[in-house]
């Protein structure tokens, strides 16, 4: 923000000289420019290329790849195989699925519930509870596929020691249930974005709302339902864009079940991985990147024009 | 204290869910903190009997856990360099300049940057990398890294730029420096702690990260420590878990050291604002 001079004489705004001139501006700007023309501007423009070609990484094509059209597309939408296991739309709904039970309902609504919490509680369970969900954020993402390898070994891990403890029978959970393994993973690992951005927004409510709601004898739920909720709610819209889009992305599952077994946790990063550097499919894999790039492309445009709406206001 | 009966054991409620909460997110988390101190640490939970650091002798005797740590290292100061470096001379540029077109570019770089994903883009970038020669190289990890967190550093520092008077670097230019003088001995300086954020900023994305140098990358002596962490416990057989559990977490240290420093020096709502 530029100060305004307070005490200017009437003339219209102050007029935003240049400190740099343009020729050192560009100067400036171009190695910034080169590096990332080359890593995302032209990954964009020669995936779209790749993927009308049977490109594939080992043999003939490899060099001299051919032209297909649309065949990489029709093959992945082809209805005959869509919806079996290990195909492209097997994989791309299971993603939704994902999306949707572990960002939008799980990061979101739990980020929402530690946020509220944390506001009231005291600040040693505050500082607590705050450093192992933020534990859970920030360590590597190796780390964590290990830690929860471990976690969840059939013999001797954590949670069946614990689920032993309580009476009840053990379980092989990567082999009888990975997709919810996945979801509750990654609910766990990214629950501290939404709690730090909602507790942030929280906080940035003016207390005397709380106070004369607490006059009125509101409890916390009339106060969270009817103060914080439509007060942060450009917040939300935000996080759920965001946690929608990271998730929509992640590899980080592939570290802990490998996408299986027998494909049960294939989201479409991880297919799109092993199309093109396991089956080494490069045209087909490629076809499976523009999609996805066509994806977040839809969710980034919503993301920028509230942006620019709030800017604009 | 004034409180009603029903408003006491609201709050109870409110911390022992709260409580309640954070032991369920520190359970994954509990194994890491006894089995590095165990010489006999298997998968399952159990208190070290005696408490020893012999694990750590293990890893740092074995030559291929220490080569990926520096690895590890490498490609994590070779990129916090490029875009330290890079992205302050853009960010300051775009602020202080005024080339036409800076806006439409400032917002087709952020587009981009958001839709281009490393998992999306896995196939484009190995090609690119491929075609300039540089597969397997630490090279490759670092200009990669580089291209794909600039238009966010670039962003963070243009703000954090733009919220600094001009008027540092105008005096300055009124006492006779000229405008390359007033950048590197007036402007950067007031500019450090921009800097500083982008800095650790990348240096834990590209720290942790799996999936860039796992495609990149194919000989054992460039491995990172994400990459050697992965094939120790991924190949077939049992996982080596004493040399493990140690070596996961001395490769954590870092993150949670800038992780400590950042929320000391900034509060920590910030570092996990942009983490992306």
């Amino acid at each position: 923000m530029t100060a305004e001079p307070t005490a200017s004489p009437p003339k219209r705004k102050p007029r935003n000289f240049a400190l740099l001139s343009n020729w050192a501006g560009a100067a400036f700007l171009t190695p910034a420019g080169i590096l990332v023309s080359v890593f995302v501007i032209v990954p964009f423009f020669w995936i779209i290329f790749v993927s009308f070609t049977n490109r594939t990484l080992l043999g003939r094509t490899a060099l001299n790849p051919e032209w297909v059209g649309l065949g990489n597309y029709l093959a992945l939408f082809d209805p005959a195989t869509f919806f079996q296991r290990g195909q492209f739309g097997f994989s791309l709904i299971l993603t939704t699925q994902f999306v949707l039970a572990s960002a939008l309902l799980g990061q979101a609504l739990l980020g929402l519930l530690l946020a509220w919490l944390i506001q009231t509680v005291p600040p040693a369970v505050k500082r607590i509870t705050e450093t192992f969900v933020i534990a859970a954020w920030i360590l590597p993402e190796v780390v964590i596929g290990f830690a929860w390898f471990a976690f969840l070994d059939r013999d001797q891990g954590t949670l069946n020691m614990i689920i032993e403890g309580l009476g009840l029978p053990p379980g092989d959970f990567l082999l009888q249930q990975p997709f919810w393994v996945i979801v509750v993973f990654n609910t766990w690992r990214g629950a501290a974005f939404s709690m730090m951005l909602f507790s942030s927004a929280f906080s940035s409510i003016p207390p005397s709302y709380f106070q004369a709601a607490d006059v009125a004898g509101a409890s916390s739920w009339q106060k969270f339902r009817d103060i914080g909720l439509p007060l942060i709610r450009g917040h939300i819209v935000t996080d759920l864009i965001l946690i929608t889009m990271w998730t929509f992305n992640t590899f980080t599952p592939f570290l802990l079940t490998n996408g299986g077994p027998s494909y049960r946790t294939e989201l479409v990063s991880i297919y799109n991985y092993r199309v093109a550097f396991q089956d080494f499919q490069f045209g087909k894999g490629a076809a499976v990147g523009v999609i996805m790039m066509l994806i977040n492309l839809a969710f980034a445009l919503i993301y920028l024009s509230i942006g620019r709406k709030k800017k604009v206001r | 204290m004034g409180l009603t009966i029903p408003a006491f054991v609201g709050r109870i409620a409110f911390s022992a869910l709260a409580a309640l909460i954070g032991v369920v997110f520190a359970l994954p988390l509990l194994w890491f903190l006894f089995a590095p101190f165990n010489a006999r640490a298997e998968l399952g939970l159990a208190v070290p009997d005696p408490w020893t650091l012999s694990n750590f002798f293990t890893v740092f005797g074995n030559s291929y856990a220490v080569q990926a740590l520096w690895n590890s290292f490498i490609q994590a100061i070779g990129g916090v360099i490029l875009v330290g470096a890079v992205a302050t001379l853009a960010a300051y540029a775009l602020s202080r300049s005024s080339i036409p077109g800076k806006g439409a570019v400032t917002y087709i770089l952020l587009l981009f940057s958001s839709v281009v994903s490393g998992s999306a883009a896995m196939v484009p970038i190995f090609l690119i990398i491929s075609a300039a020669g540089l597969m397997d190289t630490h090279l490759a990890v670092i200009l990669t890294f580089a291209g794909g967190l600039l238009p966010t550093a670039m962003f963070i520092l243009r703000d954090f730029i733009d919220s600094i008077p001009k008027s540092y670097e105008e005096s300055a230019m009124v006492a006779g420096a000229s405008p390359v003088q007033a950048f590197f001995d007036v402007a950067l300086p007031v500019i450090r702690p921009g800097i500083v954020v982008i800095v650790v900023w990348s240096f834990v994305n590209i720290w942790g990260s799996f999936l860039i140098p796992f495609i990149l990358l194919r000989s054992d002596s460039n491995m990172p420590a994400s990459v050697a962490i992965y094939s120790f416990y991924s190949e077939a057989g049992t996982p080596i878990v004493t040399l493990l559990a140690a070596y996961s977490l001395i490769y954590s240290l870092p993150v949670i050291a800038l992780y400590l420093f950042v929320s000391w020096r900034f509060g920590f709502r910030f570092f996990g604002g942009i983490k992306a």
